[in-house]
């Protein structure tokens, strides 16, 4: 099946009381496949077609604040179109889930992948899970709103694909059985936001400057606990839901996934799909005798910082694959693992290496060059591999 | 569709932050926390009607972007001083010059 359709089967199952869209490529077939559903019945959900981005992310929060599940899938343009509401819905700790199928930005017009719309939304108090595989889309997925809903969270999530590159392939995954996704995932049960007459009270007041920074505060520290409501949710899921077919993901979900970085002297850093390619690379330079490994990046938001350092402890090099940029400054992976490096003092070299920006294919010789120049150091500390 | 019907334990959602209360995602237990708010206090000038002037038209009410004029018994307009800022559109709009902005003193 299809990824995008292993996120429509997902919400499926997750049976959101809303969902508003937009269609914007590459999204659509996600949104489309989900308004069959609720067309023929099979879920019981408002499905809201709303006139821009703007307003589907807005019915969202307001859908969320009566105290339902709601649901909304974009990219790119539109990803950017929602930026001022995602502050609100996360301010206002509503659990709302959506899927950004990643896509590059305008200008000028492309509808491709990179990682650009995401990565521009890090600091909006959303979570974000990326995925490297069709049967990642679907769990992830389940998990977001499980973490999300969770009572020491209550912040929104997104889970990332890379568009066309993974969106659109066709791909085996297990779906699991409704019956066991509805005892992993009970309805949610609000316990802060429930606009009803019967109950009257106020959601999203003014601040003053003598409570705004407490309120900030809180909501960081949310997002702190949501490291270990994350992994505790990842465990729970890998036990109660084993791997079914081979390789469609890791054995036991965690923030990051560690690929052949048992003795790794290399170690390669990517998100998303591109990590195929890079096992792959990383298999060949194995049966050269080269020590080489894949840090798989899964939970980017909250940026898990133990997991990343335990990760990276031993490695002499680090390659970062950013497939986002900031011009005027380094990639925001390299940026923030490098922070990470210095503070656990580990003299590793890191490199960043920008590759496939609007669906630029990346090809294993990318990679394997990724490799040689980090070996030998050459080349400056931000490279872009065209 | 169901109807979450959920109450909310507001004792619950309160914890304290470098010693202020906050709730979680600043609700609060109770509606109109707009008009409880009183802005009057932002205000450097303030309108003042003329009422021999004032021909109880209600332009002033229908521009005014607080919602802060309010129509007295003799048909005239007044301005609520608790919410007014001062912003003058009401003596911008006024067609008999009935409103002047005068500087607050306090």
């Amino acid at each position: 099946m299809e990824a995008s359709h292993a996120i429509s089967e997902a919400v499926k199952m997750i049976k959101p009381q809303v969902i508003a869209a937009y269609p914007i490529t590459p999204q659509t077939h996600i949104v489309e496949r989900i308004s069959e559903y609720v067309a023929n019945g099979e879920i019981d959900s408002q499905y809201i077609r709303v006139e821009s981005e703007f307003s589907a992310i807005s019915a969202c929060l307001g859908a969320e604040a009566t105290g339902v599940r709601a649901y909304t899938s974009t990219s790119s343009q539109g990803l950017a179109l929602m930026f001022e509401v995602l502050f609100i819905v996360s301010g206002m700790r509503l659990p709302v889930g959506m899927t950004v199928v990643n896509r590059a930005l305008s200008a000028p017009i492309n509808i491709w992948n990179d990682h650009q719309d995401s990565m521009s939304c890090r600091d909006t108090g959303w979570l974000q899970l990326y995925a490297e595989t069709a049967q990642e889309c679907f769990d992830l997925t389940l998990m977001q709103y499980k973490i999300s809903e969770n009572k020491d969270v209550l912040l929104p999530s997104m889970v990332c694909l890379d568009g066309f590159t993974l969106s659109h392939v066709y791909e085996p995954f297990y779906v699991a059985g409704e019956e066991d996704v509805k005892d992993f995932l009970p309805d949610y049960v609000p316990t802060h936001a429930v606009l009803d007459p019967e109950q009257p009270l106020t959601l999203g007041p003014i601040a003053f400057p003598s409570h705004y920074m407490e309120l900030r505060s809180a909501q960081v520290e949310a997002m702190e606990d949501s490291i270990k409501v994350i992994e505790k949710t990842f465990k729970e899921f890998s036990d109660k839901f084993p791997v079914q077919i081979k390789g469609s993901r890791p054995e036991k979900y965690f923030h990051v996934e560690e690929y052949r970085m048992e003795d790794a002297d290399i170690a390669f850093v990517a998100l998303g799909s591109v990590c195929g390619s890079v096992k792959d690379v990383v298999d060949d330079l194995r049966t050269k005798g080269e020590k080489a490994g894949l840090v798989k990046i899964i939970t980017y938001r909250p940026f898990p910082r133990d997991a990343l350092k335990k990760a990276l402890k031993d490695v002499k090099k680090v390659a970062v694959i950013e497939k986002a940029v900031s011009p005027g400054g380094y990639g925001p992976v390299f940026e923030e693992l490098s922070s990470l490096l210095y503070e656990a003092k580990s003299g590793a070299d890191i490199r960043n290496f920008v590759v496939g920006l609007g669906g630029r294919d990346v090809k294993l010789d990318h990679i394997q060059k990724i490799y040689d120049m980090t070996k030998k150091g050459s080349g400056k500390r931000q490279e872009w591999l065209f | 569709m169901k109807k979450p019907n959920q109450r909310i334990d507001f004792e619950g959602i309160k914890s304290k932050v470098g010693g202020v209360e906050v709730t979680t995602g600043a609700v609060l237990e109770s509606s109109g926390s707009t008009s409880k708010t009183k802005t009057g206090g932002w205000r450097s000038m303030k309108p003042v009607v003329d009422e021999k002037k004032c021909i109880g038209c209600g332009i002033c009410w229908t521009f005014c972007p607080e919602g802060c004029i309010e129509k007295k018994d003799n048909k005239k307009f007044q301005v609520n001083f608790d919410y007014c800022k001062g912003c003058g559109i009401c003596a911008n709009e006024c067609p008999v010059k009935a409103i002047a902005m005068v500087k607050e003193e306090k």
